[in-house]
């Protein structure tokens, strides 16, 4: 467990990872991915790949398949065809758990904190691999579990302090505004050491005063801890500051992708968007 | 009062329904007296391999159900533990049968009276359930217990931070039968003699009523609904001494509107439980704001 009180052995671990032999490094690899539910394809043959260090956009109408992408990726449901590759490896038939162990992590579109758990609770939660999760050493190698308890809580009031949670750290999650929860995820997201993050909707449902606070955050994590980023976004506001590039789906397809002002002013992008009344406003 | 222990762990935390609590208390019930009065083997020893072989069979069950939704788990359980009633019924040359299976050795047995064996053996118990409540506490309070309880809001979102969701259910789920099945196998000795009928689906829920009347999630609480429901039930024996106008079977039925009203009342004014679940406070945190 290599917990610490600062975020640079984090980003020390992060760069432990396996390297890709190619530059520059590919850490996520969706090829032809498929996915149908009943007789609507949600997804058909898209493929994705992540650059390290980059915060993608993922935009398109609703009902294009983001999220069902999103479920595919971090292995909440099975793909009928195609692969996910994490750091070069194959991890298409591996469970969510696996995934985050092997470095990918995920938020939900509505966000989905442990109500009933305090707000530390959901951070203490994250790390991977904590020997306290573990019946044996729980009853037999107490000071171990006291001692990496002790550096997982020190390492939760700094991610606290970063989502600007620490006064609310002892109340129910569950009792949070929704712009709160969404830091909270992004803060667990963080603990896990994951340097992978799917965000579903960052920023859905957030208050403009937070919104500042949460795209800091995103961006911080993305400098400092150097966490690449999958992002969800129908705020094009967001998706205009924050990513690049940026992928434009469209009937589970991928349409389009580049820099925010090469996909908006594509055309099938706009008529993807009925007519570009939607991108148009930007 | 060691079934709700078992019960807390599997639902109360990690909100798997276990409706066939009865099995479980069954099994070791007779796996202890089987052991211990056909094999031979010392009592003391039989108790824990009943509780141990109880374990085993929740093992199983639970690998082989773990892909189910809760729902139809809880449906499952049910009908698992009417199974292992049926059988127990059924199976002649093993369990006697409806007749009841005799015991005829006692556990902690020194050659004492019929009065002081009943306080040794209320001794034993009482050790037991500490030392079971030692360990729930134990597992409650730890990172262990945070995933397990993420695990009943969440599932999915445990899952997908990290936490092998299955190896979690299947070990709390092995872990509570244990439990279970040392009740059985402690009350079989003590009662020397057990019947099938003993193990009603019924038994379940007055387990469940201990749990919810007494705070889900709360390992003090649910001695404390253990208690009150164990005191209805047994107490409200006496009660025909005092009211001379019921007959006995009225009274029986008595006794059991009498838990569903308390366990009503509890809910209405006490959603969670006469004890909650306890707030998690950090013992690391120091300056409190």
């Amino acid at each position: 467990m290599q917990a610490s009180t600062s975020g640079q052995p984090l980003a020390q671990q992060i760069q432990g990872r396996p390297l890709a032999t190619h530059r520059p490094r590919l850490v996520l690899r969706a090829r032809q991915l498929r996915k149908s539910f009943g007789g609507i394809r949600a997804v058909s043959d898209m493929s994705i790949t992540l650059r390290e260090g980059s915060i993608t956009g993922l935009i398109g109408p609703n009902g294009a398949g983001k999220s069902t992408l999103f479920h595919l990726l971090s292995g909440v449901i099975v793909p009928d065809a195609g692969h996910v590759e994490l750091f070069g490896v194959d991890v298409t038939a591996l469970p969510p758990h696996e995934r985050a162990r092997r470095g990918l992590v995920r938020s939900f579109q509505l966000a989905r904190e442990f109500g009933a758990l305090t707000v530390l609770e959901n951070l203490l939660l994250a790390p991977q691999a904590q020997c306290g999760e573990r019946l044996l050493p729980l009853f037999f190698r107490p000071a171990r579990v006291t001692a990496e308890e002790r550096q997982v809580y020190a390492r939760a009031r700094e991610v606290l302090d970063l989502a600007r949670l620490t006064p609310l750290r002892n109340e129910y999650a569950v009792n949070l505004s929704g712009g709160q929860k969404k830091l909270l995820e992004l803060g667990r997201a963080l603990m896990t050491g994951c340097p992978v993050i799917l965000l579903d909707e960052p920023g859905a449902g957030v208050n403009p005063a937070l919104m500042g606070l949460l795209t800091d955050m995103i961006r911080r994590l993305n400098s400092e801890f150097r966490k690449t980023f999958l992002i969800i976004e129908h705020d094009m506001d967001l998706v205009a500051r924050l990513c690049d590039p940026v992928i434009v789906m469209t009937d589970g397809r991928h349409l389009a992708e580049g820099s925010f002002e090469t996909v908006r002013k594509d055309p099938e992008v706009i008529r993807a968007y009925l007519g570009g009344g939607a991108v148009a406003d930007v | 009062m060691i079934l709700a222990q078992g019960l807390n762990l599997q639902w109360g935390i990690t909100g798997m329904v276990n409706f066939g609590v009865a099995g479980f208390y069954a099994i070791g019930a007779y796996t202890g007296g089987i052991l211990s009065t056909r094999v031979g083997l010392p009592p003391e020893l039989a108790i824990v391999l009943a509780a141990a072989g109880a374990g085993v069979v929740g093992l199983i069950v639970s690998l082989l159900t773990m892909r189910l939704r809760e729902d139809y788990f809880a449906i499952v359980t049910l009908g698992f533990g009417e199974i292992v009633r049926l059988l127990a019924l059924n199976e002649d040359w093993l369990t006697e049968g409806p007749r009841g299976l005799k015991i005829s050795v006692r556990p902690f047995d020194f050659g004492l009276t019929n009065a002081s064996y009943a306080l040794v053996y209320l001794g034993a118990v009482a050790f037991t359930i500490l030392i079971i409540y030692v360990i729930c506490e134990r597992i409650r309070s730890s990172p262990y217990g945070r995933v397990l309880r993420a695990i009943r809001e969440d599932d999915v979102v445990a899952s997908v931070l990290g936490k092998n969701i299955v190896r979690f259910r299947v070990q709390v789920f092995a872990i509570g039968s244990i439990f279970m099945g040392l009740a059985g196998a402690l009350f079989a000795h003590y009662v020397q003699n057990i019947s099938p009928d003993t193990f009603m689906p019924m038994i379940a829920i007055f387990i469940w009523m201990s749990v919810i009347v007494g705070g889900y999630g709360n390992n003090r609480g649910l001695l404390l609904g253990a208690g009150i429901v164990m005191v209805i039930l047994e107490g409200s024996r006496f009660l025909g001494d005092f009211v001379s106008f019921v007959n006995s079977q009225q009274l029986a039925s008595i006794r059991i509107i009498l838990i569903g009203c308390i366990l009503m009342v509890v809910l209405r004014f006490k959603p969670r439980g006469l004890i909650p679940e306890p707030k998690f406070s950090s013992p690391f945190e120091r300056t409190p704001d």
